[in-house]
């Protein structure tokens, strides 16, 4: 049962990672960006490049991935996105569909249709086993390092948005932009850094959920499902929220698989639906912020 | 002209309006070669205006509207097969059902913001996905729903292999439902409607009872889809899993955004361009299709998406909205 | 709003004009390939696609005084799409032959067609028993999943395994090797301690596999569709199930040729039983895999590939043997009973259940030359499908 509750961890913050840009760009820029998932597979790819073709070590590979789809973010934000900032949101639906056709097109012809497979370093692929019978905790090294990185990722954030200037400013912006315009705060430039980090943490998601989550060109397809669900969950106005969503997502996903098999699937769904009619807000909303 | 008859204007009939059903009914005809992808283009066109109503009308974003047209069709196959193979009838039964389904979720979209109502409606769409795989000895599961024969229309008409009697069938009963439907936006209830869209809490402190209409709505719209899902299962004599996919909600969502929300016309432009968009594309390139596509949409939503059916605006500013 | 009607006659007059070419000439033999080239089975496309366009670059695109013409059409594997497309391509293009069908539902979708416009269809990928009884007119050069079930079902037992969990996608095919391993398994001797069904779409396997190392059983029976069973390999290994001393054993789309190079380490050992290896010791499959790989960019030919390679040839060999005369029925009693060599071995279409029947091998994962491949050790000669044989 602990190795049950350690695996939905690890999945739940994986999705976590992946899905935090979206919530934060939803929330800050309100703009339904579909796409997100693209910048995930774009870093996953990145990775196997780097990986297959150039013997790049995977600890290397992590932080290339991030910085390139958090370059590709920046380029796209500043080019595409930002004229559709006040477009309505069924514009930038359709825009963001558009985009995430086109990438997974693209994919497909350079780089085929396969599954794409990671050879992790020696030192992940190991598993560690405490204690015994009902109550053994079965360690993944993986695992393990994923929810490690996540942990660190996810105090950085915190850090950054409750500690630092930046963070401030972009909590103003999320509040309500134009105060914070009208208060001499650069939007454009809190939009672009923010666009980009939160891209740049789905490419990170991406490759090292390359390994779990498997890599090939439909991938943004199949899990934009997955991500929307962590940020209508969790509410788009903290970083906490979709942590938790993650987390419950996780852990429900993977526990509901194990203990009633036959019913997997609806489990997150059902657990979903519950929540949100129950508080459609989602789960965690600041008071005063503006939904 | 006198204040009645601007505010009438709107509901009169287009002199075009006639003119596109004329060619429409044409088409199985002249072309009869294509009297197949007619037939497609119709149903998903019915299936574009019944989302148009809940979508354009009310407001309700909706990604699992999919849900009712997988219920009209799985009814309407499993009748022809079990109890009896008219397709009148079974059309009745699979607007009958997906009606009532309809009439149930319309419980979940009453609250909450948008994002809230498109995972919603997505996890119920999904959700009557895995039921539909799980109860397989009803449905065929993943292999399908197969061993439908439509028995002849009106007892007369049988559906052959050219597709032309589908073809009309379909016009038919995409025709009679659009008519109703546009009765039903241009009627006072369709004003409240619209009301609704517009600001929610006004309409509400006007008086307008806002969640009935909504049920009200979601329901009727449903029943809508159910048509032509039912229209789909008869005319292809099959149902299969896919019905309930995701990517049928995603698909119509972009076929009537692409041809203009609030205007029931819009299912039909978006329908007959994307297919058409669609059929041409992968004939040149059946694996990479979907970037044209793609590239497609960006441009349109970078151009402007009311450019697209008012082509007098493709040079020079647009309008503002 | 004349714009809109000027656009639609445009649109309506070159729909016409392109119909009008489309008209069949007499001395052109068509081909309709209809194909999953995008969505989640894009892998399997791609992979007929090419082994068909070999074959027909191997043999020429001339066979009896007619021009051989391949028209390769995606229908996303949506079995509506499908159904349409090969109305269009019988009632428009008058194709001779449909072909491809990656999945069960696509293929039984489109088989009412080729019953009533008597065009024979061949199956190159699916493999479910009842698609052949779908319709007479349906020909299947790909296999059946009880046939490679059955297989590892017999080994199994005579190498030490006897309590196994069977762990499979939920759908057609994967049910059907739950139902036939288990049924083959318990024949002989074993028993199957539970059986665990994986959505199709899961993106982990992790709870199941923790089922499976809890039920600590001698092996683990595993099908899942091409392309997840990299994944499948990789948590096994990462949850420990290896060295808790259960073996993995399956069909063999669990070591699918596409992407067993790309596994790695942890693949090595795997005991499967399938039709197809594209380590198959014979010359005809080495010259096939040469001549694959090199026209693809070193994509190594698979399962999929052969069965497209397979159609290809039995549609020649039977327009060859009509001369172009008696339409439909005719071709399709031409393709029964065509006995030949295979790239994946000897195989002949089984003339009353227009089925194929081949030789299913027992292969083990094994490094050779630095590269993973499926070496065949033992084999099981001309097995009939298992799904009909009652």
């Amino acid at each position: 049962m602990l190795t049950i509750l350690f695996d939905g961890i690890a999945y739940g913050m994986l999705l976590f990672i992946l899905a935090v840009g979206l919530a934060v760009t939803m929330g800050l820029m309100n703009f339904i960006n579909l796409a997100h998932g693209a910048f995930a597979m774009a870093g996953g790819y990145i990775t196997v490049l780097l990986m297959q073709r150039l013997g790049v070590p995977f600890l290397v590979c992590l932080p290339i991935a991030f910085a390139g789809s958090a370059l590709l973010g920046a380029v796209l934000e500043r080019s595409l996105y930002r004229p559709l900032y006040h477009k309505p949101h069924l514009d930038q639906v359709l825009f963001s569909i558009g985009l995430t056709f086109m990438a997974v097109a693209a994919t497909d012809y350079f780089m085929g249709s396969t599954q794409q497979i990671i050879q992790l370093p020696e030192w992940l692929r190991g598993r560690t086993e405490l204690g015994s019978g009902a109550w053994m905790l079965g360690m993944g090294h993986y695992r393990l390092f994923i929810i490690a990185v996540c942990a660190a990722l996810t105090i950085g954030l915190q850090y950054v948005l409750a500690s630092t200037r930046f963070g401030s400013r972009l909590r103003a912006s999320v509040d309500d932009q134009r105060v914070a315009a009208g208060l001499g705060i650069n939007v454009n430039i809190v939009f672009l850094s923010t666009f980009a980090f939160g891209s740049g943490l789905a490419g990170l998601g991406g490759a090292l959920g390359a390994e779990v989550l498997g890599l090939d060109p439909t991938f943004p397809l199949k899990f934009m499902i997955y991500f929307l669900i962590v940020v209508a969950v969790g509410g788009t106005s903290s970083i906490t929220g979709p942590l938790l969503a993650a987390l419950l997502l996780g852990i429900a996903d993977v526990a509901g698989k194990y203990y009633i098999p036959k019913l997997g699937a609806f489990i997150v769904y059902s657990l979903m639906i519950a929540i949100l009619i129950w508080r459609p807000q989602g789960l965690f909303v600041r008071t005063g912020a503006k939904s | 002209m006198s204040a009645q008859s601007v505010l009438l204007n709107h509901r009169r009939w287009r002199a075009w309006e006639p003119a596109l059903w004329l060619v429409a009914f044409a088409a199985p005809l002249v072309l009869s070669s294509h009297a197949l992808i007619v037939n497609e283009i119709a149903i998903v066109a019915l299936f574009a205006i019944s989302l148009d109503l809940v979508l354009g009308y009310t407001g309700i974003v909706s990604l699992g509207h999919a849900a009712f047209f997988g219920m009209g069709a799985y009814s309407a196959a499993l009748f022809a097969k079990h109890v009896m193979p008219d397709p009148l009838v079974g059309l009745a039964v699979g607007i009958a059902t997906s009606t009532l389904l309809g009439a149930l979720c319309s419980a979940t979209i009453l609250r909450g913001s948008d994002l809230t109502r498109l995972m919603v409606t997505l996890g119920v769409g999904l959700i009557l996905l895995e039921l539909a795989n799980k109860l397989d000895w009803l449905t065929g599961g993943a292999d399908g729903l197969q061993g439908v024969v439509m028995g002849p229309l009106l007892g007369t008409f049988t559906f052959g292999l050219d597709g032309r009697t589908a073809a009309y069938y379909s016009l038919v009963v995409v025709l009679i439902l659009t008519l109703l439907a546009r009765r039903f936006v241009q009627s006072p209830m369709g004003a409240t409607l619209k009301a609704i869209r517009d600001n929610r809490l006004r309409a509400m402190a006007i008086g307008i009872p806002v969640n009935a209409r909504l049920a009200g709505v979601y329901t009727v719209a449903a029943g809508m889809a159910g048509a032509a899902g039912a229209l789909l299962a008869q005319t292809t004599g099959f149902a299969s899993l896919d019905l309930f996919e995701f990517h049928r909600s995603a698909d119509v969502m972009l076929i009537l955004v692409v041809g203009g929300t609030g205007w029931l016309y819009g299912g039909i432009a978006g329908a007959i361009v994307f297919k058409l968009m669609q059929d041409a594309i992968s004939a040149i390139t059946p694996q990479y299709w979907t970037f044209w596509l793609g590239l497609f949409l960006v441009v349109l939503v970078m151009v402007g998406r009311d450019r697209l059916v008012r082509p007098w605006n493709w040079f020079g500013k647009g309008r503002a909205r | 709003m004349q714009k809109r009607s000027i656009i639609r006659a445009a649109v309506a007059a070159a729909l016409l004009g392109a119909s009008a070419l489309a008209l069949a000439q007499d001395n052109v033999f068509k081909i309709g390939l209809i194909l999953p080239m995008t969505g989640p089975f894009a892998s399997t496309g791609k992979q007929i696609e090419a082994a068909a366009k070999l074959y027909m670059a191997q043999n020429g695109a001339s066979v009896a005084g007619k021009k051989v013409e391949l028209i390769v059409k995606d229908d996303t594997g949506t079995p509506d799409v499908t159904k349409r497309i090969a109305q269009e391509l019988v009632v428009n293009d008058k194709v001779n032959v449909l072909a491809g069908f990656g999945l069960t539902p696509l293929a039984l979708a489109t088989a009412p067609i080729a019953t009533q416009s008597k065009t024979p269809l061949v199956v190159m990928a699916a493999a479910t028993s009842s698609i052949t009884q779908a319709s007479p007119f349906i020909v299947r050069t790909s296999f059946t999943l009880p046939q490679a079930a059955v297989g590892i079902a017999d080994w199994a037992p005579k190498n030490g395994i006897k309590k196994v969990v069977t762990l499979v996608s939920d759908y057609g095919p994967g049910i059907d090797a739950e139902k036939f391993f288990k049924e083959r398994l318990q024949f002989n001797g074993g028993q199957v301690v539970e059986s665990l069904r994986v959505p199709l779409r899961n993106p982990d396997f992790a709870p199941f596999l923790q089922k499976v190392r809890d039920a600590k059983p001698d092996a683990l029976f595993a099908f899942v569709p091409s392309g997840a069973g990299a994944a499948l390999m990789k948590q096994f290994s990462e949850r420990g199930l290896d060295k808790a001393g259960i073996r993995l054993i399956g069909t063999g789309d669990v070591t699918d040729d596409d992407i067993l190079n790309s596994m790695g380490d942890v693949a090595v050992g795997v005991v499967t039983s399938h039709h197809y290896s594209a380590a198959h010791p014979s010359p005809v499959n080495k010259k096939f895999v040469e001549a694959f790989t090199k026209a693809n960019g070193n994509l190594r030919p698979n399962f999929m590939a052969v069965g497209g390679y397979d159609g290809m040839r039995v549609i020649y060999e039977a327009l060859k043997k009509t001369q172009g005369k008696g339409g439909g029925e005719a071709l399709l009693e031409a393709m029964k009973g065509q006995i030949f060599e295979s790239p994946r071995g000897p195989m002949f279409i089984d003339a009353q259940t227009r089925d194929v029947v081949h030789n299913i091998y027992i292969r083990k994962v094994e490094k050779k030359d630095g590269q993973l491949y499926n070496v065949e050790f033992d084999a099981i000669r001309d097995v009939k499908d298992p799904g009909k044989a009652k």
